[in-house]
């Protein structure tokens, strides 16, 4: 842990040779990398433990899926089932989606972003890990104990009457909440106390004001979570009765709390996925981003309005007219924010050189799945037809197009951008087109239909279902194997580069933010010089260098600090 | 934050991946701020939670609260506030440099810290006594529980109060507590729980001070403030939230104390000599924060009316 402080100022040698001191190799052995401050190594040990967790939750999801080949009973029982779809849901959000994003690409692009060594509280960054990891290993220990089956909400009373694994479970996801919210607080201060010279609030790169309001709903709604979890835990324990109508409490207020935190966790989910695609979009376009206050102003506008849409979650649940009337409204309010986002990358794309490279795929993935999943999620906020779909698979369908057509999506797109920082090596182009193409097409095969069988009344989390449904059932799973396959090729060729990948250049994508001003992979302190920044989307600003096979800046001293050397 | 002084310390040790101390300090001190905005959400809940079931059924937090004893509450408020005055003055110490006044006053935070909890483990010996729980444990009785008296008709009510009321002051007096007196009583007529009330009188929102059973007598000093009608429904909830929130502002004094005594090592090892107090501010705010709450927890919960 003490390599950080001691190592000399001033030390930090971009050497532009591939086999120059980097983070990777600064440093040997398995606890050089479990006790390191250092952001990038924290980062890429949150990649390897999340894409983990998405592994399991994406094996969960496959059983499921079989599960539906037919109706009754075709490989597991019900209460087995039960449980994978709890579980499917409680390691999917918990484990993977929220702290996906941020904790991996925010920490390792963050600081790089900001011209700056480290994250502010490097201390309290691997804490945070390490609450990971603890809060991981108490979710996944109750899978033993007893694997919960009341779905990933943990819906009071059954919550607290049912005899599997519960209080492990929120209690895992408890630990978990507060490495979100030490991930979140960090960023807050690494914005806030160490941009580099240069870089006002307007001239952040927009991955960068994502991150920010992300944080910001990490750190306001993730304690109510961390309170509702206890009070489940208590109740299940102590028999507090908060929640219990047996003892005077109220399960809606259950609800309540678990919404007030549930609905912005995600935009938790999707506004890093969000920031991510304006960085894609403007690189692949070669064009400079359009409407850059629009889209970051929309970030904060998300963030805020997400405490307020909660009580769409309850329409069903015995609100009062006037507060469904209220919640819709302000629900629907939320669409503005999202499309004016849209819209600027519509028009960023727009007679832009447009280059169809592996994250730009995934990028335009995410533009139409999410327009799907966006609009959709207007359906179910109108209380009229809510009423008729709610609980059915449209819901399933929606949030799997925002969640994984929007935040898995760009969460690959961003793998693929930010890989050959990552690991200096550049992974097969054409491989990652296949794996695309596959996910893509597998991904609106598994959920599209749900949308059609949800409308026709099929009911979520049910283990049989009728005849009729039995066409969708099978297509949706034959989608599921087609989206499997994809990833496993995604597996294949991403370790594969590992190993004997092409070297990549500082820069191969032309971008102007300053992580590609750095080598790849980047040095332990980050960069030779204290930075400078300028406009993060002044894509004219690169020009081609066949030399190193990447972009480099006409002018590399418009990214250096005034004050010259470091330390 | 916005509009904090500039306090450059000369001691502090700047980590690599900062440009000067003032940096530095000012990161941890937004992200202090951060994390105590974190901490007053998560109490959010449980305000939330005692707002609800206030504002719908605030006949039992009127019941609930006269089992409470606002003079022991009342002493821990004094003893936070001055806890907190000595917290401030360890954080001045420090940036003095005056490592004896530091420790000093490190001492007395913590001395505040746990005669805080002392009282509390007071009131909570007490409630347990009596059965004064959260939902699922509440079963109040007395110590030397009179069966008598929940089989009692209403006019031998009064008489049987009576005679437990005799009773108990005069045990009071050979302990000599005379809070005794009134959690005793009070916790009596708990007992005694009238089964015919119809649901208007079990509602009341500001009960009479001669109650409807007339366990209430206004006769006497001790019973004044302390008038209780009939139990309402679902009492309990109120004891539910009384633990809730007091356990866990007690789980934060807890790790109050436990953060006091690393500053006290610190200062011991020398850490301060070189005027650099980031660490005795931090510590410092989140202490103000615990005191913060507990004073809300104060007015809502034993100061009802």
């Amino acid at each position: 842990m003490a390599e950080a402080i001691e190592a000399p100022a001033g030390a930090g040698p971009v050497d532009h040779a591939p086999d120059a001191d980097n983070y990777l190799t600064h440093g040997k052995g398995v606890l050089s990398w479990l006790f390191t401050l250092d952001h990038k190594r924290i980062g890429v040990m949150y990649l390897v433990v999340i894409l983990a967790s998405f592994f399991l939750g994406g094996v969960f999801a496959l059983v499921l899926r079989t599960e539906l080949w037919t109706p009754g009973t075709t490989i597991i029982t019900a209460d087995t089932y039960n449980k994978m779809f709890t579980l499917h849901g409680a390691v999917m959000i918990f484990l993977f989606i929220i702290p996906g994003i941020p904790a991996t690409l925010g920490n390792f692009v963050l600081p790089l972003m900001l011209g700056a060594k480290d994250v502010a509280l490097p201390r309290l960054n691997l804490a945070s890990f390490w609450l990971w990891l603890t809060g991981a290993t108490v979710a996944v220990a109750s899978i033993i104990i007893g694997a919960v089956d009341t779905g990933w909400t943990f819906y009071t009373p059954y919550s607290t009457s049912t005899t599997t694994a519960v209080t492990a479970m929120t209690l895992g996801a408890f630990i978990l909440g507060f490495s979100s919210i030490f991930t979140g607080l960090n960023f807050i201060v690494t914005i806030h106390k160490m941009r580099p010279e240069g870089m006002t609030w307007f001239r952040m790169p927009l991955f960068l004001w994502g991150i920010y309001s992300t944080a910001i709903i990490q750190v306001l709604a993730t304690p109510v979570l961390g309170i509702t979890l206890l009070l489940l835990v208590a109740e299940r324990t102590l028999g507090v009765g908060i929640f219990d109508p047996a003892l005077g409490g109220d399960p809606v207020l259950y609800q309540h709390f678990f919404w007030f935190y549930s609905h912005p966790a995600v935009y938790i989910m999707i506004l890093p996925a969000m920031a991510i695609m304006s960085e894609l979009i403007s690189t692949f376009s070669g064009k400079h981003i359009f409407g850059y206050r629009f889209i970051a102003w929309s970030s904060i506008a998300i963030a805020l309005l997400s405490f307020l849409v909660w009580g769409h979650h309850m329409f069903v649940s015995g609100q009062s007219g006037l507060v469904n009337m209220i919640f819709s409204a302000l629900t629907f309010s939320v669409a503005i924010p999202s499309a004016v986002k849209v819209f600027n990358w519509l028009a960023t794309m727009y007679k832009g050189s447009i280059r169809l490279a592996a994250p730009m795929l995934y990028a335009l993935s995410f533009l139409f799945l999410f327009a799907i999943g966006g609009l959709t999620g207007l359906f179910l906020g109108s209380l009229s037809t809510d009423i008729h779909l709610h609980d059915t698979y449209f819901v399933v369908a929606h949030f799997h197009y925002v969640m994984f057509g929007g935040t898995v999506i760009a969460f690959l797109g961003g793998i693929h951008y930010w890989w050959p920082k990552m690991f200096g090596r550049m992974y097969s182009e054409r491989w990652a087109q296949v794996s695309a193409l596959l996910i893509f097409v597998g991904f609106n095969l598994t959920f599209f239909t749900q949308f059609v069988m949800g409308s026709h009344g099929m009911p979520r989390r049910y283990y049989n279902y009728l005849e009729r449904f039995t066409a969708y059932h099978q297509a949706s799973t034959v989608g599921s194997f087609i989206l499997a396959l994809g990833f496993l090729i995604m597996a294949g060729y991403l370790l594969h580069s590992l190993v004997s990948g092409e070297r990549a250049p500082a820069n191969p994508w032309g971008a102007a933010t300053l992580e590609w001003e750095t080598t790849s992979p980047p040095a332990y302190y980050n960069f030779a010089h204290e930075m400078r920044a300028g406009d993060p989307y002044d894509l004219d600003a690169m020009r081609w260098d066949p030399a190193t096979g990447g972009y480099v800046r006409k002018d590399p001293s418009s990214v250096l600090a005034s004050t010259g050397e470091t330390g | 934050m916005a509009g904090h002084a500039t306090t450059p310390q000369e001691g502090l040790r700047v980590d690599h991946h900062f440009e000067n101390p003032d940096q530095q300090y000012q990161s941890a001190k937004l992200g202090m701020w951060v994390f105590l905005a974190t901490e007053i959400l998560f109490f959010g809940g449980l305000f939330v939670a005692y707002s609800v079931y206030r504002a719908n059924h605030p006949e039992i937090f009127i019941f609930g609260h006269h089992f409470l004893d606002k003079n022991l509450g009342a002493l821990n408020t004094v003893i936070l506030i001055c806890s907190s005055l000595t917290a401030a003055w360890a954080v001045r110490a420090a940036q003095l440099k005056q490592i004896g006044l530091l420790k000093l006053m490190l001492v007395l935070t913590m001395l505040c810290a746990f005669g805080f909890m002392g009282v509390k483990a007071v009131e909570y010996n007490t409630k347990w006594k009596h059965g004064l729980l959260w939902a699922g444990s509440y079963d109040p009785h007395l110590e030397h529980d009179e069966p008598a008296i929940e089989i009692a008709t209403e006019g031998e009510l009064l008489v049987d109060g009576t005679e437990v009321a005799a009773e108990v002051v005069s045990e009071a007096q050979r302990v000599g507590d005379a809070d005794l007196v009134e959690s005793e009583v009070v916790s009596k007529s708990v007992v005694v729980q009238d089964q015919t009330a119809s649901p208007v009188d079990r509602s009341n929102i500001a009960p009479a001070a001669e109650g409807p059973a007339g366990l209430a007598r206004s006769d006497e000093g001790t019973m004044d403030e302390h008038a209780i009608a009939i139990e309402p429904a679902n009492a309990q909830t109120f004891f539910s939230i009384y633990f809730l929130m007091t356990g866990l502002h007690g789980i934060h004094v807890l790790g109050g104390i436990g953060a006091f005594l690393w500053l006290l090592m610190c200062a011991h090892r020398g850490d301060f000599a070189t005027g650099h107090f980031t660490r005795v501010d931090m510590v410092a705010l989140y202490w103000h924060v615990v005191d913060l709450i507990w004073i809300y927890l104060f007015l809502l919960l034993y100061l009802v009316e």
